[in-house]
């Protein structure tokens, strides 16, 4: 989906169709601070994309740009093609969950629901209202409470007050800023469920802040990974697991053991790093990935899925291409894999998983046992460390 | 301790008992009791100049706390957006404002006035085109000097109390309603004046009760206009009445219950918000 989407044809209107919010080389200063930072970006319609990154990264910013709560330093917002230049928050076709929902204290839960609709002009008789606020607790599962008053509801409920009173309006955009960090781990899980399905429902586009990495390759279409107010690589949650471009994105997606060093040797399919050791690695470059030059500082990322374990009895010759002997620290049973911490002398501690029906994750390595462990060099990435 | 406590209740709160007993007394005297009565009350009722003062500390009362409401929730809502040293400015001179003692405020105003009213009266004498100095209009001290130096102090009460609660407000509700469509004024009307209500009404509520219990600012501005405490002092000086005891009575039970009536307010106000 990212190919075709940084490949459209250049008719702006043609194009415009199909993209809900476009940022053109937006930076917003907050005086010496540059909290989103020359950022361009494309989000399909009816896609459901993330913002993640740490904190102060500038990911609540990014989404106050688009609400209008905040005007561009630089550059422009397009929201579903229009040019949101001087176009004020309350004229967007966008709503907000606010990450402490925001509910109106003053009003009951149908009152905060129909707040939206009541501001149209003209606006929609009491019996619309009615039937439509009715609709949205339909919608996410609340029926009957609307005379509560919003305190007067669990942290989950008053979530979903929140997305009914966003969603009620149909916007074009929906923006939510960590909407589940409040929550507690269990419910969180079932939230992101029914936003996920919620989304698929209504087809708006959900636009979702997050420093929750889960969160966010479990419900995204896309995802834009920040870092200091710049976006550092846009794509799906496979692109960025499998193609990371350097080794800050798969450092913050998924897991990954690093061994860093200086590039020895390089070409167009890959590099070698020399370790602090003296050890020599040697991979090929993630697909998204620049090329690196020697000398430079590069870093090699082993996922913990595809380091093998055996039996050091045993050659290994057939599972791994660099090869090593450890000793188990950890064993952690996960039900369907299990995962391994095994201290190496050449290079720290490794983390490994083993999927259930695998030899190791049969062989089930107890803490404490000598094993070897190794990987194919051309399933670890070579990238630049940074 | 315990009777130290004792003592400092009963010197602080015995002549208010006393002074309530005393306004139904059926005697004459404020000192001696001499049986159950409400006639005091009847009397009092019954004065025409009791009336007169009274009516005139409610007009008082009433334009000053509105006035003050009015001004004070517009400046507060205001001071919301001014940051850095003109905030702490401002904020230093509305505390100063309520901290000033009222003689001062009393003779501030006066003189200001005074001499404000002399340059203006003098201009007019000098302007007016009638040949008859009688007939040139004049300023004078009255209702609207009184309102205006009881504006001044109850502005400041008005702004803090204000303040405060928009300070308790949390700024994403306003942000909330904006981004559901809500105009800048549909905001204000919807959701921030909801809000501050509590406070705005309190504000009024206390400011009311300033100015019909003040009698030091009022003795200084007040002119030829007798407020409720001024007239009550006047008539102490002929003596302690069981009258006197009356009004008094019945100006701690209004005062009272509006200040309750704040009180509950501001509490009230301050939960929602609390509860999230
Ligand atoms: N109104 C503001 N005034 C000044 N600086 C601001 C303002 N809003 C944000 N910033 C700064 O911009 C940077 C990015 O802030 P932002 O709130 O977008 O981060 P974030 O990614 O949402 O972080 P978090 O995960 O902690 O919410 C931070 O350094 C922050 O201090
Ligand atoms: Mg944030």
């Amino acid at each position: 989906m990212a190919a075709a989407m940084t490949q459209q044809a250049p008719e702006p209107r043609a194009e415009a169709a199909g993209i809900d919010v476009r940022f053109r080389g937006v930076s917003k200063r907050f005086g010496a601070v540059a909290a989103v930072d020359d950022v361009s970006f494309e989000i399909p319609r009816g896609s459901f994309h993330s913002f993640l990154g740490p904190s102060g990264c500038g990911k609540t910013t990014s989404l106050r740009l688009i609400a209008g709560f905040e005007q561009p330093s630089e550059g422009e917002v397009e929201i579903a093609g229009v040019p949101m230049v001087g176009v004020p928050a309350y004229r967007r076709p966008v709503n907000m969950v606010f990450q402490h929902y925001a509910l109106f204290p003053h009003l009951d839960v149908f009152a905060n629901i129909a707040f939206g609709l009541k501001q149209l002009r003209p606006r929609p008789s009491a019996a619309e209202i009615g039937r439509r606020v009715g609709e949205a607790l339909e919608l996410v599962r609340l029926p009957g409470m609307g005379s509560r008053r919003a305190w007067e509801l669990s942290g989950g409920q008053q979530q979903r007050v929140a997305l009914a009173r966003a969603l009620i309006n149909r916007p074009t955009v929906l923006l939510l800023d960590e909407p589940l960090a409040a929550l507690d781990r269990k419910l969180r899980r079932d939230m992101q469920m029914e936003l996920q399905n919620l989304q698929r429902e209504v087809g708006i586009t959900f636009v979702l802040v997050t420093h929750d990495q889960e969160e966010a390759l479990s419900m995204s279409d896309t995802i834009g990974i920040m870092r200091d107010g710049r976006i550092e690589q846009f794509g799906s949650p496979s692109e960025l697991y499998d193609a990371p471009v350097n080794r800050y994105v798969a450092d913050f997606v998924g897991e990954s053991n690093f061994f860093a060093g200086a590039v020895a040797a390089a070409d167009a399919d890959g590099a070698t790093i020399r370790t602090a050791q003296g050890l020599e690695i040697a991979a090929p470059y993630s697909p998204r990935g620049r090329k690196l030059a020697v000398g430079s500082a590069g870093v090699i990322a082993v996922r913990p899925e595809i380091v093998a374990l055996w039996d050091p009895a045993e050659s290994g010759q057939a599972l791994a291409d660099y090869r090593f002997r450890g000793r188990v620290r950890n064993r952690i049973y996960l039900g369907d894999q299990t995962e391994f911490s095994v201290a190496v002398p050449e290079l720290g501690e490794i983390l490994v998983r083993a999927p259930k029906g695998s030899a190791a994750g049969a062989a089930g390595f107890a803490a404490g046992t000598e094993i070897a462990l190794g990987w194919r060099r051309e399933r670890a990435l070579a990238l630049a460390d940074g | 301790m315990r009777a130290y406590a004792i003592a400092i209740y009963l010197f602080l709160y015995a002549p208010i008992a006393l002074i309530v007993l005393f306004s139904f007394n059926s005697g004459l005297s404020a000192s001696d009791f001499r049986g159950f009565s409400i006639a005091w009350y009847g009397k009092v009722a019954g004065n025409r100049f009791v009336l007169e003062a009274v009516t005139h500390s409610l007009i008082v009362a009433a334009a000053s706390a509105t006035l003050a409401t009015l001004f004070g929730t517009m400046a507060a809502l205001a001071l919301q957006r001014v940051t850095g040293w003109l905030r702490a400015v401002f904020d230093g001179l509305t505390y100063v404002a309520i901290m000033v003692p009222g003689i001062v405020i009393g003779i501030a105003t006066l003189i200001a006035l005074v001499t404000a009213f002399d340059i203006v009266n003098d201009l007019l004498l000098a302007i007016w085109p009638a040949d008859d100095p009688g007939a040139v209009p004049q300023l004078a001290l009255g209702y609207g000097s009184i309102i205006a130096a009881h504006t001044l102090f109850s502005l400041a009460l008005v702004i803090v109390l204000v303040r405060a609660r928009i300070a308790g407000m949390d700024r994403s509700l306003v942000e909330a309603a904006t981004d559901l469509y809500a105009t800048p004024w549909g905001t204000f009307r919807q959701v921030t004046l909801p809000l501050i209500l509590p406070a705005v009404v309190a504000g009024f509520l206390l400011s009311f009760t300033f100015s019909f219990d003040d009698f030091v600012i009022a003795f200084f501005v007040a002119g030829s206009k007798t407020t409720l405490p001024i007239y009550v002092f006047a008539s102490i000086r002929r003596g302690v009445t069981p009258e006197i005891n009356a009004i008094g009575t019945v100006v701690l039970l209004v005062s009272l219950l509006l200040l309750f009536s704040a009180q509950i307010l501001l509490r009230r106000g301050a939960k929602p918000t609390r509860a999230t």
